[in-house]
Parts: structure tokens; C-alpha cells; sequence
């Protein structure tokens, strides 16, 4: 019965009825709901395994997409090939799953630190507190792009390259956590103060419960509504980002391609003509992220007390 | 369309301004009409959401969208304001007709001195030369009671303590010398030491003028102070209308009874302040019949059936079957609620 | 105002120590300088001479302060992968950075104020609609992305623009530039746009929402209440109380712009500080990347400063000693 009734108040709410109306957003949550389900079936869906050496003939190598109508192209292939003969549209798919998994890991990851450091921070207070903030003020100085290249620069120098390689979603998704954590910490900071003054906070330590447990009962429920938020629209930075390293050669490798390493490789032979490497990853990646970011927006209109 | 010396300034007629929302749409200001004439002080008054300020913003033209005029017709001076395109309506603005806001903190454009914001209004209503319209900004920070006009009309809004600033935009207000001045909540925002003050200016300065004031405010004792007639607004609709004395003294509304019963007075000792019971329904809960029907001690079931319009009722009008010849049918079994 | 700017001094030098302090930790604590600078073959002894003889022995605090003077000085130390010594190269290619900079923040102003201010003013437009829907994709496509569609388009397609390098420069005395010869402005038109695309958009939203926000306050209805007109209300009053916190952030883009030259350089294989720093991040080149850090926070530094002042200068209220966040109405 509670069950059915929550349904019934979320369905009259104004929140459904303000996405219901705007078509846009609806379309955007269908193709990111799309491109999700793409990229975790990825295994099930594509055609080929482009990332098994031992699947790969380089006679396939090169083909472009069908539709052009060229020599060479071929329905297996439907987006054509790379010079390696890896089938672009199987390295779509895997690629947009690593793109997506760095992104909700490393929002993830930022979050949990965000929340950690946000807690500690306000209810700890002294010189803690002033500790943490006066990092997150400098790391605020500099654009999150900036802190993952040098948390990634900083790993490479402390580890071999070899090494590297291997646990390189491992660096990307710390490197994008750890540029992202601040937003989280301020918020939740701010709360936390906010309740410390209350009453019941004072009342429960007096009665001896651990402050950890009323921060984490108490103070966490009512932050959890914009630290969601925040982190709705920072899976799309997120992804962004992780898109950005790898372009640039510092992300994933392109033994492990997401995205933004196809569009990188794509871009090496765009000038002699073959466009179909570096189009189609690109075009999905801003279909994703722009779906991602009219998410974002409208929920957090749709969540701004002010503009109700 | 009436004219001559005795002809009121303003005729509100059947005004209803409506909201579309997608829940349907809400009537906040229903067929209200009422007269000003020419020097009159006209308290609007009703709990908050009565629509009383909304009135006034139809009035000045200022209603923000999707709020619109649904029906009736506005007349200053004879001539219909309610219709005019934004041009013509803005050179009324200002001109004929002036506006005073409850905040005058947030009045005033905190990045302009205080003087430019004058010298700017009184140069768009009148044909006045750069330092003659300096001079007039002064005349009139003297007139408002600013001390020092001369070097304090360089200063920003945020130099001036609160009534000071009140006291700058009822300066801003006056500029043009306009014939009717709507007053929304002005002394709301201020000290009650301050209050006094800013009233008792805007009552002189009103009558050397010779300009009217709507003065729209859910302070009866501002109201008893400076009005000479009132109007009591409720659930959109008007309760009541009289000269304030008797609108006080004898109200004929039971609405307007329960609000003059719950304001305290020093002379009474001893009388226990009226409540009425229950809240002032939401625009989109009003009931059918009259709106006060629910919460009425002398309730009965034509009230509940029918709407009532305003009849004169003893020495005002009031919209309350009580007064027709008709009465209002069987009266309820209703406990009066003897606080 | 001395105390004000005093103040603001004091808060930037003590940021730039935190960074400094960031930077030399890097340096001197990330894999072992030693190591990097020498051949395989050196004996420990060698290593350990070296070690004493650039001072890595000394106590923290001194190397620290050490470390400072010579940042201050614009001497980083050798580059890991060249050897070069790291001041210069900096040097030699901060010319190609400033020069789109720049030329990127002209491009997103120019566009994006009256953009901003536009879409603010008749937002249920057809343009204003327009408008932002656009402006939602160029703030969510990446700009790698959007470089590569412009050198598609204007270099493969079209092939009247070049797709990589910075064309021939001039030589002024230290300062290299790309200003004074046709190819070298042909050069700067992708780069440009690609990287103040992002910019623009911002600004664009930012004016409009700012503007927006304007519209609804109670001195803009009173000044229509008193008759003003249309343009006074609007270009008077509305655009100048916009204008005001837009320039905070206007300032700390230009910072972000500088940044984000990073990708844009990488894109169009343009010669600046960009594309050093990421070069040097592959090879973990630790003195490279220390110094572009403090490079970059110390322009953070200057233009928030610059920005703070400006600030001071348009918002009166300030002046009379109110805080910032106080004249905001916090």
C-alpha cells in the first residue's frame, strides 16, 4: 500500500510533471538510457572483439563505413575499420563502456572522499578543518583538467611504465576523483555546521552517543539531496574528462581505448582522408555527454527552491 | 466616463486579474471596484495573499507575467489605463501615477548615487536642463525631511540609514508630481519608531500635493492613522468599503468585525482579543457562495449558495447578505466562538 | 583601499607558497632527480657526490627555501627529458600560449557579452532559444572535439585554414609573434575559436542568467514604476548591476582559458607551455611540471588580484568597506 501511494505522490508531483513537459529532457534520459544499455551489453552486442589481437586480419584493415557506398566496405563492418582492422563500431561500444564506467566510478570515488573529508572537516573542526580547506581553496585555484594531469604525471614518475599500463583505469579513475572531491566537501561542511549548532547534537553528545552516528543518521540525509546534484552533473564532467586525458595521450591506452583514445588514434589519420575513425567516436561522445548535461540541468532546475 | 471637479480620480471597475497555472486557473483579485478622488487617502487592507497588492501592481500596470487582466476596466481622469500599449502606459508612469515599494533597500539600484536616480526620473517626465533638474532633486530630498540635501544627494543608497532611504523614494516617487501614488507595504520594512515618521511625511506631503494614496498595508493602525476611507480585501474579493472611522468603529463585515476585535488597544483592559477561526482559504480553495462562509458567525445557507456584492450596509458597504432585504436564509447551528 | 590591497597581497603570496610548497614536493620527493639525471652507469659514489653537490642532503625547510628563491628567479632546474635548463624552455614558448590566450578571451568577449545580454533581455525569442540550446552543446562537447570538427571542415574539406602549427612568427626581442604575417594570423583563427568556444558559451549564460536574475529585482521595477525608458531601465540600470559579478568571472576564465590552452594546443600541434606540459606528464618530466604549476597559479594569482581591484573600482559599496559577500546581499 505505501508502495502504491509513493508512486501515486511521485507521479502527481511537480518534478514528473515538469520532466513529463519537456520533451527535451525526456528524449536526452531515453539516449542516455540508450547509450548505457549499449555500452554494459557491450559483450553481447558487438560484433566483433576488436581488442584480441588474435580476432584482428589486417586484410580487414581501413575499410570505410557502408553507408559511403565505397570500395571495400562490408556489413560486417558497418563503420568500417582502423589501419589495424579493429571494427569501429565494436570499439565504440567497449570504448563508451570504459568511458562511462571511469565516469561513475570516479564521480563514485569523489563522492565518498567528498562526503569523508566534508564530515570530518565541520564536525571536527580547529585545525583540521582549516587544514582541508585551505587545500581544497588551492586545489580550487586550478581547473580539475589540471589536477588529474598531474596526479597521473606524479604516479608515472613514482611507478614503471610497464606498470603503468596495467593499472592505468585504476590512475584515471583516483586522478579524476581526487580533482573532483571539493564541491562535495564544502557542501557537506556546510551542513554539518549547520546541525552541529542544533540542539539535538548537543542533547545526544550530552547523553554520550558518538558523533559519528549522529552526523551519519542526521546530517547526511539532509545533505544527500545536493551532493546528488552535484553529482548527476559531474558524470558528465567526469566522462569529459577521462575523454580529455586519454585524447591527450595520458588517459587510457590504446590497448584499453575509451572514447576520447579512439578519437586521439582517429585524429593521426584524419588528414589523409579517413574520417571514419575519429567521426564516429565523436559524435557519440557528444551524444552522451550533451544527454548527460540536459539531464543535469533540468534536475537541477527542477530541484531550485527559487525558481519554483 | 465621468468628468468635472467632483469626478474621482480613479475608477476601478469589475477589475479580476487571473493566473494561469497548470493546475487551472487562479482568480487572485475577483470584480473588485471602488473609487478614488482627487487628494484621497485610500487603505486597501486584508491578510497577506488577499490581493490586495496585486490591485495595485494592475493599477501602475506592473503585473508580472502570466498574470493579466482578465476583465473591467482601470480609469484615471476619465480615461481607460488598463488597455494602453507599454508605451503609452509608461509615460503615465512616473507622470500620473506613482509607486512606493515595502523594501527601500532593494528600491534602489545600490550601484547609482541617489541623485543620478533623481535627475534621471525628473528628466523623463520633464522638460528641465541638466542643473535645473539638480535643483529640483534637491527641493525635493528638503521636502522629504534629508538633512544636508546638497551633499547627500552625491551618496549611495547604502550611505542612508533605512527611513532615509524611505524617505529618497517617496522623493523618487514625487518627482513629476503625480496625481495618485500607489503605496505598497512603505512602512513594512522599517523600524516602528521610523514608521510614525514616514507616514506622517507621506500624509503631508500628500496633501500639499494634492495627490491621492492607495495605500495597500496589512497594518490597521497605519490605516486608522492616515486613511480617510478604507477598503477591506479578502480571498480576492472586497469585504468592505467605508470611511475609515466607520469601518473601524462599526464595522458592518464580520470579517472586518474579527480584524478590528483582534488589534489591541491601550484604552481596553481587560477584553480579550477576537480570533477568528481558521485561515483565510487559498486561491484555489475558495468556496462557493461567499468566501468568508466558512468561518463566519453569522453564517447562513445563502451564503453558502450565493456570492455576495457590495450593499450598503449601515453607514458602509459591505458584501455580506446580512444587509440585503433578503437576509441570509437559515442560519446555521454554529457555536460563536467566544475567546 | 591601501588595507584592502594590502590584505589581498598578503592572500595571494601565501597561496603561491602552498602551491610552491606543492611544486617542491614534487620535485624533490616524486622518483629521485638523481636518478633521472644521470646515465646508468654512474657509480653510487658519483650519485652520492652529485646528491651533496646540488644540495638534495640539506634539511627540507632549506632546500624549501632554496627551491623558492631560484622559482622566483625563473631558474626550475633541468628538464628530466631534455636537459635543457626548464626556465628557458618555458620562456621560449610562452609567446605561442599568451598570444591565442589572448586572442581566445577577445574572441569570447566580444561575442559573448552582447550574446549574454541578448538572450537575457527577450529570452522567449526564437534567437534567445536558439541560442541556448546551443550554447548547451558547445558547453558540453569537448573542445578536442570541437577542434577536430573545425580543422574537418575549414582544413580537410575546405582547406583554407592550416590544421597544425602557428605559421611564421616575428621575433621582438625575446618575444616571438605570430601577430605580424599573414600565415601566423591564419594560424591563430581555429585555435582561437576552438578554445574560446567553451568560454563563450559561459559568458553567454552567465550575462543571461545574471541578467535575468536583474530583471526580477525590485529597484529594476521600481525605476520602471517611475517611468523610465525602455533603454534606461535595460542599458542604465539592468546591464551595469549584470556586468559587475559578471567580471569576477569573466577574470577567472581568462586563468581557465590559459589552462585549457593544454588541450587546444595538443590539437593543433601549436607550439606553446600546453603542449609542454602534457608532453611532460607522459614522460613524467617532474621539474617541467613543477614549474608550469607555479606558473600558471601565480597567473591565476595576478588576474584574481587584477579582478579584485576592478571590482573595488565599479561596485561602491565596497569602497565604504563592506565585504564583498556583505555588498551581495549575503
Amino acid at each position: 500500500m505505501a508502495f502504491v501511494d509513493l508512486v501515486r505522490r511521485a507521479a502527481d508531483s511537480d518534478i514528473w510533471y515538469s520532466f513529463k513537459s519537456s520533451r527535451i529532457v525526456v528524449v536526452a534520459t531515453v539516449v542516455t538510457l540508450l547509450t548505457f544499455a549499449m555500452a554494459f551489453l557491450a559483450p553481447i552486442l558487438a560484433p566483433h572483439t576488436p581488442f584480441d589481437p588474435a580476432t584482428l586480419n589486417l586484410s580487414d584493415a581501413l575499410k570505410p563505413p557502408v553507408l559511403t557506398g565505397e570500395d571495400g566496405s562490408d556489413w560486417t563492418f558497418p563503420l568500417g575499420t582502423d589501419e589495424q582492422g579493429r571494427d569501429v563500431l565494436s570499439s565504440i561500444m567497449y570504448g563508451t563502456r570504459l568511458s562511462l564506467v571511469v565516469g561513475i566510478a570516479a564521480t563514485l570515488f569523489s563522492m565518498v572522499l567528498g562526503i569523508a573529508l566534508g564530515l570530518v572537516s565541520g564536525y571536527v573542526g580547529g585545525a583540521v578543518d582549516a587544514f582541508i580547506m585551505r587545500l581544497a581553496d588551492v586545489q580550487l585555484t586550478f581547473p580539475a583538467l589540471l589536477v588529474a594531469l598531474l596526479i597521473d604525471g606524479v604516479v608515472r614518475g613514482l611507478i614503471s611504465v610497464q606498470r603503468h599500463d596495467e593499472i592505468a583505469l585504476y590512475v584515471i579513475i583516483g586522478a579524476i576523483g581526487l580533482s573532483f572531491w571539493v564541491q562535495y566537501a564544502r557542501t557537506v561542511r556546510g551542513s554539518v555546521l549547520v546541525e552541529k549548532g542544533k540542539e539535538y547534537v548537543q542533547a545526544a553528545r550530552v547523553i554520550g552517543l558518538s558523533p559519528v552516528l549522529i552526523m551519519v543518521r542526521h546530517v547526511l540525509p539532509n545533505v544527500m539531496g545536493p551532493v546528488l546534484v552535484i553529482a548527476t552533473i559531474n558524470i558528465g564532467l567526469a566522462v569529459l574528462t577521462e575523454a580529455t586525458l586519454s585524447f591527450l595521450g595520458v588517459g587510457l591506452p590504446s590497448t584499453q581505448p575509451s572514447l576520447g583514445t579512439l578519437i586521439r588514434l582517429g585524429q593521426e589519420v584524419l588528414l589523409s582522408g579517413t574520417w571514419w575513425i575519429v567521426i564516429f567516436p565523436g559524435v557519440t561522445l557528444a551524444i552522451l555527454v550533451v544527454a548527460v548535461n540536459l539531464m543535469g540541468d533540468w534536475l537541477r532546475d527542477a530541484l531550485n527552491p527559487k525558481l519554483r | 466616463m465621468t468628468t468635472g471637479a467632483n469626478a474621482p480620480l480613479l475608477e476601478v471597475r469589475h477589475l479580476r486579474v487571473e493566473f494561469p497555472t497548470r493546475r487551472g486557473t487562479l482568480v487572485a483579485v475577483d470584480d473588485v471596484s471602488f473609487d478614488l478622488a482627487p487628494g484621497e487617502v485610500l487603505g486597501v487592507v486584508g491578510e497577506s495573499g488577499a490581493g490586495k497588492s496585486l490591485t495595485g501592481a494592475a493599477i501602475i500596470g506592473l503585473l508580472e507575467p502570466p498574470g493579466r487582466i482578465a476583465a473591467g476596466e482601470i480609469r484615471l481622469e476619465g480615461e481607460r489605463i488598463d488597455n494602453l500599449p507599454y508605451e503609452k502606459m509608461r509615460r503615465i508612469r512616473g507622470a500620473k501615477i506613482g509607486a512606493i515599494f515595502q523594501d527601500p533597500l532593494t528600491s534602489l539600484n545600490p550601484l547609482y548615487g541617489i541623485g543620478r536616480q533623481l535627475i534621471e526620473t525628473i528628466q523623463t517626465h520633464l522638460p528641465l536642463s541638466a542643473s535645473a533638474a539638480r535643483a529640483r532633486a534637491i527641493e525635493l530630498l528638503k521636502e522629504v525631511g534629508i538633512p544636508g540635501a546638497e551633499t547627500r544627494i552625491d551618496h549611495y543608497p547604502h550611505q542612508f540609514s533605512g527611513g532615509m532611504r524611505q524617505r529618497v523614494v517617496i522623493a523618487l516617487a514625487l518627482c513629476a508630481n503625480p496625481r495618485l501614488i500607489v503605496a505598497d507595504e512603505p512602512t513594512t520594512a522599517l523600524d516602528v519608531s521610523i514608521q510614525a515618521q514616514i507616514i506622517a511625511l507621506l500624509k503631508k506631503l500628500c496633501r500639499e500635493h494634492r495627490t491621492a494614496v492607495m495605500l495597500v498595508t496589512h497594518d490597521m493602525g497605519v490605516i486608522a492613522e492616515t486613511a480617510d476611507r478604507v477598503a477591506v480585501m479578502y480571498a480576492g474579493r472586497l469585504a468592505e468599503i467605508g470611511p475609515v472611522r466607520d469601518v473601524v468603529k462599526n464595522a458592518a463585515h464580520p470579517y472586518t468585525r474579527g480584524l478590528m476585535g483582534s488589534i489591541p488597544s491601550i484604552g481596553e483592559r481587560g477584553h480579550r482579543l477576537t480570533q477568528i477561526e481558521g485561515s483565510m482559504p487559498r486561491l484555489t480553495e475558495i468556496p462557493t457562495g461567499c468566501a468568508f462562509n466558512p468561518r463566519c458567525p453569522d453564517m447562513g445557507e445563502r451564503c453558502t449558495r450565493e456570492r455576495p456584492e457590495l450593499m450598503a450596509a449601515r453607514i458602509t458597504q459591505a458584501a455580506c447578505w446580512q444587509y440585503d432585504a433578503a437576509g441570509v436564509g437559515t442560519k446555521a447551528r454554529r457555536e460563536t466562538v467566544d475567546a | 583601499m591601501l588595507a584592502f590591497i594590502l590584505r589581498r597581497l598578503a592572500q595571494s603570496i601565501a597561496v603561491l607558497l602552498a602551491v610552491g610548497l606543492v611544486a617542491f614536493t614534487l620535485f624533490h620527493y616524486v622518483g629521485d632527480p638523481i636518478n633521472a639525471m644521470v646515465g646508468q652507469d654512474t657509480s653510487m659514489q658519483e650519485r652520492e657526490e652529485l646528491r651533496q653537490r646540488l644540495g638534495l642532503n640539506d634539511p627540507a625547510p632549506l632546500q624549501f627555501a632554496r627551491f623558492v628563491i631560484n622559482s622566483v628567479q625563473g631558474k626550475f632546474g633541468l628538464s628530466y627529458r631534455t636537459s635543457e635548463p626548464v626556465g628557458r624552455m618555458i620562456l621560449e614558448r610562452l609567446p605561442a600560449t599568451l598570444e591565442l590566450a589572448f586572442c581566445a578571451a577577445v574572441f569570447s568577449l566580444c561575442f559573448g557579452v552582447p550574446m549574454g545580454v541578448w538572450t537575457g533581455l527577450y529570452p522567449k525569442h526564437w534567437t534567445s532559444r536558439f541560442l541556448q540550446a546551443a550554447s548547451l552543446i558547445g558547453v558540453s562537447l569537448p573542445t578536442f572535439l570541437i577542434g577536430i570538427l573545425l580543422i574537418m571542415v575549414f582544413a580537410v574539406i575546405l582547406g583554407v585554414l592550416p590544421s597544425f602549427g602557428r605559421g611564421n612568427s616575428v621575433q621582438i626581442g625575446w618575444w616571438s609573434s605570430g601577430f605580424f604575417t599573414f600565415s601566423g594570423l591564419k594560424a591563430l583563427i581555429l585555435p582561437s575559436i576552438t578554445l574560446g568556444l567553451f568560454q563563450l558559451t559561459l559568458i553567454m549564460r552567465l550575462v543571461r542568467s545574471e541578467m535575468l536574475e536583474v530583471m526580477r529585482t525590485d529597484y529594476i521595477k521600481f525605476a520602471r514604476a517611475r517611468g523610465l525608458s525602455n533603454r534606461a531601465v535595460n542599458f542604465g540600470h539592468a546591464l551595469k548591476n549584470t556586468l559587475v559579478p559578471v567580471i569576477t568571472i569573466v577574470g577567472l576564465q581568462l586563468g581557465a582559458i590559459i589552462a585549457f590552452s593544454i588541450v587546444t594546443e595538443t590539437v593543433f600541434s601549436w607550439p606553446g607551455m600546453g603542449q609542454l606540459f602534457v608532453q611532460s606528464v607522459q614522460f613524467a618530466d617532474i621539474p617541467v611540471m613543477a614549474a608550469y604549476l607555479l606558473l600558471v597559479a601565480f597567473f591565476f594569482v595576478v588576474i584574481n588580484l587584477v579582478v579584485d581591484l576592478l571590482y573595488y573600482v565599479v561596485d561602491p559599496r565596497l569602497r565604504s568597506g563592506m565585504t564583498t559577500s556583505a555588498a551581495r546581499g549575503h
